[in-house]
């Protein structure tokens, strides 16, 4: 079940198989170590919270008065941990693992001063820790995606700070002359996100905007950590690992190319059509819209990259816990962006706006598609950074087939459960009365939402399995890991 | 693509342009909307109809001015609605419930009875957090004050079963104090009303404690019951 790793540690997706080559990359890992390990053991434990999290929210969409009498689980808090631990917590310590490591073997340099990268690390952690904690007691704010309170905001603004240089500093003093395409996403990704960040605390938190401009801000916001700091460390990670393990250059330079522009012109643009509808001026929805549906031309270019590139070598990808999972995560990149360039449109919106459809989508993208990919670059990176291999094939199976089963359910249930709330919540009669009372297009929800429920249990599963895998891998108790000396979490203080 | 500046540049420009567009534009054009009287007057104090009035010396068109006289809006909100809704805030209300009423024919937001117009950008400005939401687990709340009494609300909020069965939303019974009824002074003034198959029991009352009054006095202020001088009411 392992990856071939005869084949994965000598390629690097642009040039020949060498030792020297080897030998670097080996050196860059070394570099990373200690910090790569913090961030990736914080993101997993984050991603449990989240799923506990979800799965309290998801029982009470069923069953309201389930944990009803303790206020710091109600619904709105319970519902925001979940999505702050899994935005911040889960997916930005998974990017944070993932992206300088990434950045560091494809420039050839080592992550140097690793000290600094690796204390911004549990600075950030704290930060999100007293943030969800924040959002728990009521001290939330009521901006989506934005809602951990502002006395955390300088902490996570520094310590983000200390870590995203590392990758820009990784790529300003690069060994290698070739600048991949992993390589613009990852720069862009670090680069975008604090300039989001910034405007939004600013002119939603500090010094709030006036009137709906503050709901701009927000959908601009909001959209955009999914498409400029999620999409790009994703897309850029997939770009990566799938010639990688394959041991088969990307389809087309040119395409790359045109995927990466596309994407940065119009996926900022796209955010606005959560205002489809609303009380924001014609033409930004217009704009919106537009930008939207353009997104179809970075998507399609990147699948095409993508899935030309592993055209033909399905057996092989189907071996490797990493191709497995990046490809489930590419072929959903394109799945739910064609989704949401659909969902932009006037006419499917007035349908999907306000339902489950939307939370399905969410789902789809931030799920099917990142976390996915997040997984298949960790199956790939641990074993390069602790130098043992995944202690369980059994477990990597659980992990796979509990979590792509599991999102497929949800999403699906979400979906058509969502489609048909929305088909109901519009019904009008002839003589202009609506068709389905409000209490009936919810009661007709829920059997939806069990379905929901069931699919989160199962995702929960997958998680304790993936969980286990990794603790396991990291503490003394593995039987492989006899060869490799002391411990590294011991090691790990030792040297920090 | 080897160029660093070349690509930083680019990575720059793509999102500054977005912001421009989004944000800077509408927060400059959005600056000068201030609340409104329902007609507007020309300079000489004529009534105009609709919010621009043509310039007799040129061809431009000019803003309209208030008329004395009458109540401009949005107005703002009474100080315990402000209270209250920081407790919408916090508790998560807008997860479910959307501020906004969609124009007629989009939807069926006036076929609900959410509103009798669309709403506007005027209606949010003194607002200083807009939560126009975009989910619909409930139903919209623009002009929640209108259609139920405080009772109601509180009955809703403290058991939303008691006032509407089959509901998925959560019970806010912490915001209420279940306590037993005093011998000297009998019922609390502010005790509320709950059917007996909700009843806590003989001998107890439910008060609802200041938060829960602070935000059914926000609920009961979300009304947009007024004519602003570019959305009048639908016919």
């Amino acid at each position: 079940m392992s990856a071939t790793p005869s084949i994965v540690s000598t390629l690097s997706p642009t040039q020949s198989a060498g030792d020297p080559i080897r030998a670097k990359l080996s050196e860059v890992d070394e570099s990373m170590r200690n910090a790569a390990i913090l961030f990736l053991a914080s993101a997993v434990l984050w991603l449990m919270a989240g799923t506990v999290f979800a799965l309290i929210a998801a029982i009470k969409m069923t069953n309201p008065s389930f944990l009803g009498d303790h206020e710091w689980l109600t619904f709105g808090r319970i519902r925001t941990a979940h999505l702050n631990a899994m935005i911040y917590g889960w997916g930005n310590n998974a990017i944070f693992a993932i992206a300088p490591w990434l950045m560091g073997r494809l420039a050839r340099t080592r992550i140097r001063h690793i000290s600094i990268l690796y204390t911004a690390g549990i600075f950030w952690n704290i930060g999100v820790t007293i943030g969800i904690f924040g959002i728990l007691r009521g001290d939330m704010i009521g901006v989506e995606w934005l809602e951990m309170p502002a006395y955390i905001t300088p902490l996570i603004a520094i310590s983000y700070g200390l870590i995203g240089v590392w990758v820009i500093i990784a790529f300003r003093w690069r060994q290698s002359g070739h600048v991949y395409v992993t390589q613009w996403y990852l720069l862009a990704a670090f680069f975008w996100l604090p300039w989001l960040y910034t405007v939004a605390q600013i002119m939603l938190v500090f010094e709030p905007a006036s009137g709906v401009v503050q709901s701009l801000t927000n959908w601009w916001f909001a959209h955009n950590v999914l498409g400029l700091w999620l999409t790009p460390a994703a897309v850029g990670a997939a770009y990566y690992f799938i010639p990688k393990v394959l041991g088969r250059p990307i389809h087309s330079y040119y395409l790359s190319v045109v995927g990466f522009w596309s994407l940065a012109l119009f996926y900022n643009w796209a955010g606005v059509h959560h205002l489809i509808g609303g009380p924001v001026p014609a033409w930004v929805i217009s704009a919106g819209t537009v930008a939207s549906v353009m997104m179809v031309i970075p998507v399609i270019v990147t699948a095409i990259n993508h899935h030309l590139t592993v055209v033909g070598l399905h057996n092989e990808g189907w071996r490797s816990p990493t191709i497995r999972f990046v490809v489930f995560g590419a072929i959903n990149y394109t799945l739910a962006s064609l989704f949401g360039s659909a969902m932009a449109l006037r006419s499917v919106n007035e349908v999907t706006h306000f339902t489950h459809f939307t939370v399905g989508h969410a789902h789809h993208g931030v799920y099917a598609f990142f976390t996915m990919i997040m997984f298949g670059s960790i199956y790939y990176m641990m074993p390069r950074l602790v130098k043992r291999e995944w202690p369980s094939a059994f477990l990597i199976q659980v992990h796979w087939w509990m979590c792509s089963l599991g999102i497929v359910l949800m999403v699906f249930a979400l979906q058509v459960g969502g489609w048909i709330q929305g088909l109901q919540l519009n019904a009008i009669d002839e003589d202009g009365t609506v068709k389905y009372t409000f209490m009936e297009v919810v009661r007709n929800t829920v059997p939806w939402l069990w379905i929901r429920s069931i699919s989160g249990f199962m995702i929960m599963i997958g998680h304790i399995a993936f969980a286990i895998n990794v603790f396991w891998m990291l503490l003394p108790v593995s039987k492989s890991s006899s060869k490799s000396g002391p411990t590294l979490l011991t090691k790990e203080t030792a040297e920090s | 693509m080897k160029s660093l500046p070349l690509l930083f540049l680019g990575i720059f420009a793509t999102l500054a342009f977005s912001w421009v567009g989004i944000i800077l534009t509408n927060h400059i054009q959005m600056r000068e909307l201030l609340p409104a009287t329902p007609e507007l007057v020309d300079a000489e104090g004529n009534p105009i109809a609709g919010p621009t009035y043509p310039d007799p010396n040129s061809r431009r068109q000019l803003f309209g001015r208030n008329a004395p006289d009458e109540n401009a809006y949005p107005q703002q909100l009474p100080g315990a609605a402000k209270r209250g809704k920081l407790v919408y805030e916090q508790m998560g209300c807008l997860y479910c419930h959307s501020q906004q009423v969609r124009r007629e024919g989009f939807g069926s937001d006036f076929e609900r009875g959410w509103g009798d117009r669309q709403s506007v950008a005027r209606d949010y400005i003194l607002q200083e957090r807009v939560m126009l939401g975009t989910m619909r687990t409930g139903p919209d709340l623009a002009n929640v004050g209108l259609r139920y009494s405080e009772l109601w609300q509180h009955q809703h909020l403290y058991n939303p079963q008691i006032t509407s069965p089959g509901s998925t939303m959560p019970p806010y019974a912490f915001l209420y104090e279940v306590r037993r009824i005093s011998e000297n002074r009998g019922p609390h003034p502010d005790a509320i009303e709950i059917p007996s198959a909700f009843h806590p029991g003989e001998g107890y009352e439910v008060v609802p404690t200041q938060r829960a009054r602070d935000l059914v006095a926000y609920l009961m202020n979300l009304r947009q019951d007024y004519e602003l001088p570019e959305m009048k009411f639908s016919e």
